[in-house]
């Protein structure tokens, strides 16, 4: 019976969110009509650049490590009932960890620098927003609110950085920090020519993050307190270090992601790290609902939608926010599918009491 | 003629920027403040203002009228507060979540449907020069004052006296303090929540039309930097008051004019961490206000629980 009701519940999670998906494509394509271009041709062009040839799936896949990893940054805190948007924050100031570190260790092996940069950048980030949750904790102040103004800071922090004391002098018009070396930059996957390590790092992420969530007594523990804060407090946990924790936890995979870009795509820090991977990693995580396997899917597909922006722009005509008002029709539809689940009685349990009270009158009949 | 008056131009461009700059924050912040007093938060306003810049814009572009703009700007803001009032009432849907959602929606129509609009230079809303009096060049445009400036300061007791004295108020107060005790009396939950987010999505596309046709006076994709987020917390900052929110306003202003002030003095560096003072100010705010201890007064209690 509880064998049932698994796998009509997991029907349930994955054709709602399906519908909601095919859902709001159909929205779009009536926006896209609406824009005077054909909706069929639109469906065709994102699927070609977004998974028509190898190369342009492993455009994709790029597209898909550093939203893996910010997703991460909400999936994660989201498990303990916090809203977390500090994402963007989070990769951009682990990006400059990342670089920091890198510039310090430049005459290291490259694998010590690679680790190193890996460690600088997750722990910036994580610290970024771990200082979210423990205000959170100790100050109430709300954690969707004070991790968005992180995010502003973060930038003004990431251009001022790279303007003044970081600045390397031969970047003229666009300022940025001195390069890391070459030899340090992440290698390609092998059988990729354009894919790096990162997309690796980011499925390794996701798999431990769903581990720990749902395998581990830490994860358990914050699913509690995500459930119902004050029942975990009489059942003495530790609700403040748990929020710090995970906090830290989501904010240090965004920071990785931070050092992903930097160390296998920009090679320096500079206002190309603020290209809108931590927002996408808000939706990613939402449409995911914050399950981290999903979510590296979810990645995927969202990588390839960002990868169409350019080809939308060229042969449709449509401006580059096309993808932007994309983003937000699924993210409206699959908000509005929160509130479908339990409303069809097929995902349903048959009833037990019906079966039960027929056998025994049967036997006493 | 800024070396005339010598370093009097700090402060004086930070209180010429004060009045230019808090405009968006007032409307923006009351739209906020009649949004909350009725148990919901709108995030999204962000998108909202957004789009209230790109309508004003095209709109006073194409008609010639800038008043005409701002009036689509406010009807073009209670469309998405209209999606958000509708989306954020169904069961089991995060209002936070859609504000989230409408952030990028919002902002995805406004870059959509203003992409043609950011070369050419629609007509400004007037202004009122009360620095006329003045032969300093630096004092007149100090005192520049736009109309909705005084719109705005209108406002902000307009509604409190809204809130404390009309049947309408309390009926707002009523659904955000206590809905259940609101549904005894007879009121509609939904509807006073949808009235509410809608009247205060209009507040927010006339502070987006502010920001277009006044100050910074043009439409790119970068005119609103943050303001609609800062709104939700300056609202925590004013405590629900509308007037305190004028003052949180005015504040927020002079926050954002110092950057620009040091640099019109020759003052470079840390031009951008001055630039973030706004959202330093904010965080700042909000830690020492709020506490764990006990939920902060003022605030409406259904807000962020149904």
């Amino acid at each position: 019976m509880l064998y049932g009701n698994n796998w009509r519940s997991l029907l349930e999670a994955i054709l709602i969110p399906l519908a909601a998906l095919i859902f709001s494509l159909v929205l779009f394509g009536g926006f896209c009509a609406i824009a005077g271009a054909n909706p069929f041709e639109v469906y065709g062009s994102i699927y070609k650049a977004a998974f028509g040839s190898w190369y342009s799936f492993q455009n994709t896949l790029i597209r898909a490590a550093p939203l893996m990893l910010s997703s991460l940054c909400t999936a994660l805190p989201a498990r303990l009932g916090l809203v977390i948007i500090g994402n963007e924050g989070a990769l951009v100031v682990g990006g400059l960890g990342a670089v920091a570190t890198g510039l310090a260790l430049s005459s290291a092996p490259p694998t010590i620098i690679q680790i190193g940069m890996a460690l600088g950048g997750m722990l910036c980030g994580g610290l970024w927003i771990g200082a979210v949750g423990a205000l959170r904790h100790y100050r109430a102040v709300n954690e969707t609110i004070s991790s968005l103004l992180l995010n502003y800071i973060a930038i003004a922090l990431l251009n001022q950085l790279v303007e003044g004391p970081m600045r390397d002098p031969t970047s003229l018009n666009k300022p940025s920090s001195y390069p890391i070396p070459d030899i340090a930059m992440l290698g390609k996957i092998p059988g990729s020519s354009i894919v790096h390590y990162g997309l690796i790092y980011g499925i390794i992420a996701c798999a431990i993050a769903y581990f720990l969530i749902q395998r581990t007594t830490f994860g358990f523990a914050a699913r509690t307190a995500g459930g119902n804060v004050r029942a975990a407090k009489i059942a003495g946990l530790p609700v403040g270090k748990l929020t710090m924790a995970i906090c830290f936890l989501g904010g240090s995979c965004a920071g990785l992601a931070g050092m992903v870009e930097v160390a296998a795509v920009h090679g320096r820090a500079n206002e190309s790290l603020n290209a809108g991977y931590g927002y996408g990693g808000i939706l990613v995580a939402f449409i995911a609902r914050h399950n981290p396997l999903a979510a590296s899917l979810v990645s995927i597909l969202l990588g390839g939608i960002l990868a169409s922006g350019g080809i939308l722009q060229r042969s449709h005509n449509l401006p580059d926010a096309t993808v932007l008002v994309f983003q937000g029709l699924v993210f409206l539809v699959i908000l509005f599918s929160d509130s479908l689940y339990g409303k069809f009685s097929i995902f349903k349990q048959p009833a037990p009491s019906t079966t039960i009270p027929a056998v025994s009158d049967g036997v006493a009949g | 003629m800024t070396t005339e008056i010598g370093l009097w131009g700090v402060p004086l461009a930070i209180i010429g920027g004060t009045l230019r700059g808090s405009v968006p924050f007032l409307f923006v912040s009351l739209g906020e403040c009649l949004t909350e007093k009725s148990g919901k938060i709108n995030l999204g306003l962000e998108g909202t203002l957004l789009t209230g810049a790109m309508s004003a814009y095209a709109i006073a572009y194409k008609t010639g009228s800038p008043w005409l703009g701002v009036l689509v700007a406010g009807l073009a803001g209670m469309a998405l507060g209209f999606i958000h009032a509708w989306l954020s009432q169904q069961p089991k849907v995060n209002d936070i979540a859609v504000g989230i959602a409408m952030i990028i929606f919002g902002s995805g129509i406004a870059f959509f449907l203003g992409k043609p609009f950011i070369q050419p230079s629609a007509p400004q809303l007037p202004t009122f020069e009360l620095g006329a009096w003045s032969n300093l060049p630096p004092v007149q445009s100090a005192l520049k004052i736009s109309p909705l400036l005084l719109l705005g300061l209108a406002l902000a007791p307009l509604m409190q006296w809204f809130f404390t004295s009309t049947r309408w108020g309390l009926y707002v107060r009523a659904v955000g303090d206590s809905p259940d005790a609101a549904r005894a009396m007879g009121i509609s939950i939904n509807r006073v929540r949808m009235l509410s987010i809608v009247a205060g999505s209009f507040l927010a596309g006339i502070g987006g039309a502010y920001l277009s046709l006044y100050y910074p006076g043009s439409w790119s994709e970068r005119i609103s930097s943050g303001q609609g987020l800062m709104a939700v917390a300056l609202v925590i900052f004013a405590r629900w008051n509308p007037i305190q929110c004028m003052y949180a306003a005015l504040l927020f202003g002079g926050a954002q004019a110092i950057g620009p002030a040091l640099q019109s003095v020759g003052v470079n560096s840390y031009y951008y961490l001055f630039n973030a003072s706004p959202y330093i100010l904010t965080l700042a705010i909000m830690i020492i206000t709020c506490s764990p201890k006990k939920t902060l007064s003022g605030a409406p209690g259904a807000l962020g629980s149904s």
